[in-house]
Order: C-alpha cells, then structure tokens, then sequence
C-alpha cells in the first residue's frame, strides 16, 4: 500500500513540477495530457466496452466550437465578431476572458455529452466495424457542416482572444488546466471500472447478446459511457480552443486525420481495455512522433505507419497488455490459490 | 395460475423455411418441462420466440398470463423469465467471480445503482453459487480460459445468480464428461427443488431428460409431434420414427 501511495506522488509531484523543469516544453507537455485525455476516453467505449469509435473527435471539434461561442456570445454578437474580418476590434477584459474560459469549457463538456447521447442513439444500432465507420461519417459530416455555418465563421474558424497575462504565465495556465482535466479523469476512470458500471460496460465487450439476454440495460449504459466520455473531451477542446488562439473547422477542430486517429494508436500502443495503457500509450506516442517529425521529416508518416503496423500485429495487448502478461501481480491479478479477502478487490 | 409460459399456436418462419408451425405448449409452473426433437426441428427457434430474441410471425406467447411477444429481450429477461445458449455464452475476458457479478438481477436495479460496488452479500452468494456448480477452485481464472464444459457450467451458475422464476435451458448438457452429467442433472433437480425455478429444457441426451422432466413435447419438422409423460414419449411410435428418420 505503502508503496502505491509513493508511487501516486511520485507522480503527482512530477506532474506539477514538469513545466518548471522543462521550460522550453511546456506546450509540448500541456499537448501530453490532451493525448492522455482523449486516449483514456476514447478507451471508455473502444476498450473497455468494445465499440471502436472514429468519430470521438467530433466532441474534440464541438468543445471547441461551444466554448468559443459561449465565451463570444457573452460579450459580443457572435455573427457579427466572426464576419468582422478585422474592420472592428474587440476587446475582453481580463474577467470576461476568465470567464469564458471557465465557463465555456464546461459547457463544452455539457453539450458534448448530449451530443453524444443524440448521436449514439442512431449509431449504437451499428456494431464492430459499422459502428467505426458510422462513427467516423459523423465526425466528418459534422466538421464539414460546421466548415459551411457562416455564423461560426465557416471555413475561416474562429479566432479567440489572447491570453489577457503574460505569455509564459498563459502557457502554464493551459498545462495546468489539461493536467488537472487528466487527473480528474484518471481518478474517474479508475473509481467507474471499479463500480458496477465497469463491469457492465465490460460484460458488454465480451459479449453484447449474452448481456442483454441477463436483463442488462445495455443502450443506457452504451449511452452513459459515450457521454462521460464525451464531456472530458468537449472540455479538452474548450481548453484547445483558447490555447490555439485561431482555430478552423477542418484540420483543428474536426481533425479526423490527425487527432481522431492518433487517439486510437495511443491506446493500441498501450493497451486496450486497461487503466494505464492509454496513459503510458499517450505519453509514448507523442514522443515518438514529436521525434520523428523533428528527425526524420518526409519520412515521418511512413514511421507512423511502421509503429502502428508492428503494434497491431506483434504487440497486440499494447505495452501494459504485455506487462500485465508478465507481472500480472503488479495490476492485482489473482490467482486461485490465494485466498484474499473479497472487499479489497479494486 | 398453474402456467408459467404459455405458447399459443406460434409459428415462425426464416424466409422460405417454417421452422415452426402452430406450436401450442404450456409449461406448469415449478416443474421441470422437457424439449426434444432432432435436429432442425425446430427446438431452439421457439426458444428464441420465447425470450423475445426475434418477432413470431403469428400466435401469441404469455408469461405469468402477460403478453411477451411484442416485448425486447432485456425486457423479458428482466421479468425473471431467462435463458442459456447452445452455443455458450461467457463474459470470456471477466474473470468467474467477476461474471457472476455482473449477473445480479437487474430487474431489482434502478440507474444509480450501477455506480454502487458490490458488498460481502453479493460476493458470498456468487462464491456459494460457484461453490454449487464446482468451480468455487476457478474463481479468479478468466472465465474465457475455462473448458466448454465449465462455461456450460459457469452459464448455469449465472443464470441461477439472475434469480429468475422460470429458465430455459439450450442442451444443458452438451459437451459436458459423462461422469459430469448425474452431477448436473443432480444441480439442475435441486435448482428446481430448492431455488423453487421452472425448468424449460431443450436436451438430445435422452437417459438425462427422461429421468428429469414430468412432461415432455416433441418437436419434428417444426411442428409438435407428441407430448405426454416420458414413459408416454418413450412408446410414442410417432416419436421413434422422427429420431430414427422414418419421415
């Protein structure tokens, strides 16, 4: 026990040290814990509940969008700021800025979490793969539909103000933010899996008809998940959206290529259907690529392509699957000849 | 109301193929009620009318004298009417404990409930369960590791953990050892006796169903060929030629 709790603070000084030991990265860092956020929500439906989702980036895009609005909307008239094209200069005070920066991300969240009840309505009808690729038309669907909405500054995007403060404190702030997002959704994740709900959302992967055939409320737990999953993302969008500045509806927002992708690699590299494997999956993929497309540019996307193929076919369980394989006792498995007592399952 | 299920001139058909024909039965309730035919004939495609798993195309099936053949399967299953596969079926990445868990009646749940954990009553009654079915010693091993006879046998237990009034069961003893079998038809007597469950069986072993059931109904070519005690089925000159191909 004693040793989990230093390892948790090992990790938690480390998290708020970081910024301050590596100074020129604290943008590369603050993007760590975008990754580490929507890999552990994408892991949500794809890994613990077995519906790969290519559309989770649509939330991405949506938090985005609503946090702009909101933060806009509460000062100015938004169709009139987007269509300004710099004629007029608007001006936020420090509060305003800070409030819809708060406010914002969190309704980001919130209309992200009805969206996804919405959407998943229609598409958790769809299984395996149809389902992926529903999903993914969705995504798609929407980033164009937003790209045509002129009140939302179409295909021109959206520009925010600046940071009010110093730059350096800004980039902070924005560390900070996607950390503490990322902390709370660990401990979220880790606190769901061990509730019943993780276990119904696990008894649907393994077997969806089984589960229904026991009484299960499978689509309100279907629901459920895409929707807490879907408001950790719509915030990391809202927090995106003030960190870029200027966004577009295409390649930052609706990303399908980029980021909707690169969600899932992370949690392949690291391990599907587990608590830490989107985590150190995250981590390693943004280094990888941050290496690769500093070093090997022109040749970066072929590498991409190297370390997704050699994941999915020779590490399958992704890097905590193979650990676990290997040291199932340090993640708690149990065998059946130790006789623990049942209440410290976790 | 001595009926539990009650199917009601039910016929079914995939595309061009009656797989069943104006089938009427009834199941009395606490008893253990037999289902036979060979194969093809029909057996698993009323059982499948039955829990709601595919629309009929006319007839009428009730359930404790309520209508629930328009109703999904969830909801069927959540009256305490339940059912295991032929073919298996196991939360196989979960471990044993971890399957019978999640199979807590969840007709006794509101939402909320789902965010509970699980205390000492829930886990004492999976392991007493286990415990019943033999597999007390495999609790922790993932359940998908587990030889078909032990699903079979984990399937039973999750069912009993369901605490359903009335189970259908899809060839219980498919694939299970033979010196298994007088074990099983031993659990499945006492989950009649004891836990008070009706018991619809669907069973090609015929030592097994004769010594078990009260009543039996034969199937053949979808249509229902006989029914009777078992000593009645046994001498049904109808049912001898179905099982040795006079048809």
């Amino acid at each position: 026990m004693s040793k989990r709790v230093l390892f948790y603070s090992a990790l938690i000084i480390f998290m708020i040290i970081a910024p301050y030991v590596f100074p020129a990265f604290k943008t590369q860092l603050a993007t760590i814990w975008l990754m580490i956020i929507v890999a552990m929500t994408w892991d949500m439906t794809g890994g613990q509940m077995g519906y790969n989702s290519l559309g989770n980036i649509t939330f991405y895009g949506t938090g985005m969008y609503v946090a702009a609005i909101v933060t806009i909307g509460m000062v100015y008239d938004v169709g009139e700021y987007t269509n300004a094209f710099g004629g007029k200069i608007y001006e936020f005070t420090d509060g305003q800025y800070f409030t819809g920066l708060i406010i914002g991300c969190l309704a980001a969240g919130l209309v992200c979490s009805v969206t996804a009840v919405i959407i998943g309505y229609i598409t958790f009808g769809l299984r395996g793969p149809y389902f992926a690729i529903g999903t993914l038309g969705v995504a798609i669907a929407a980033g164009e539909l937003v790209s045509n909405w002129d009140w939302v500054g179409g295909g021109q995007g959206i520009a925010l103000p600046i940071y009010p403060g110093d730059y350096d404190v800004g980039k902070d702030v924005f560390y900070f933010l996607f950390a503490g997002t990322g902390v709370v959704l660990f401990l979220f994740s880790k606190w769901l899996y061990s509730t019943r709900f993780g276990a119904a959302i696990n008894a649907i992967r393994d077997d969806e008809e089984k589960a229904e055939a026991m009484g299960i409320h499978t689509l309100q737990y279907k629901l459920a998940t895409w929707a807490i999953a879907a408001f950790f993302v719509g915030v990391a969008g809202g927090i995106s959206a003030f960190q870029l500045i200027h966004f577009e509806p295409l390649e930052s927002a609706y990303q399908t290529i980029n980021l909707g992708i690169f969600m899932v690699v992370c949690v392949l590299l690291g391990g599907k259907g587990t608590l830490w494997g989107p985590v150190v999956g995250a981590i390693l993929f943004h280094v990888f690529k941050e290496v690769t497309w500093n070093y090997l540019l022109g040749w970066q996307w072929v590498a991409l392509g190297v370390l997704i193929v050699v994941t999915v076919v020779y590490f399958q369980g992704g890097v905590v699957g193979w650990l676990m394989q290997k040291r199932p006792e340090w993640f708690g498995v149990r065998r059946a000849a130790d006789d623990t007592s049942v209440d410290e399952a976790s | 109301m001595t009926h539990v299920i009650e199917v009601k001139n039910v016929s079914k058909a995939y595309g061009g193929v009656a797989a069943n024909t104006d089938i009427s039965l009834q199941v009395r309730k606490g008893t253990i009620t037999g289902l036979i035919g060979p194969n093809g004939s029909g057996k698993t495609t009323l059982f499948n009318s039955i829990v709601g798993y595919h629309p009929i195309d006319s007839g009428s099936i009730l359930f404790e004298g309520q209508e629930i053949s328009k109703l999904p399967v969830q909801k069927i299953a959540r009256l305490g009417l339940l059912r295991t596969f032929q073919q298996t079926r196991i939360y196989g990445q979960m471990s044993g404990i971890d399957n019978m868990l999640i199979s807590l009646p969840h007709r006794k749940m509101n939402f909320l409930d789902a965010f509970g954990r699980n205390g000492k009553e829930e886990h004492e009654r999976a392991e007493s369960l286990l415990e019943f079915v033999g597999l007390y010693e495999k609790r922790f091993l993932r359940a998908g590791s587990l030889s078909f006879g032990q699903q079979k046998l984990l399937e039973f237990a999750m069912a009993l953990m369901n605490e359903p009034s009335t189970l259908l069961l899809d060839e219980p003893t498919a694939g299970i050892n033979p010196t298994l079998i007088n074990g099983l038809i031993d659990r499945l007597r006492r989950a009649n006796e004891e836990f008070g469950i009706t018991l619809f069986v669907i069973e090609h072993n015929m030592r097994v169903i004769m010594n078990m059931a009260e009543h039996i109904y034969c199937l053949a070519h979808g249509q229902l060929l006989a029914e009777g005690a078992p000593s009645e089925i046994q001498s049904n000159q109808r049912v001898i030629d179905a099982y040795l191909g006079a048809h």
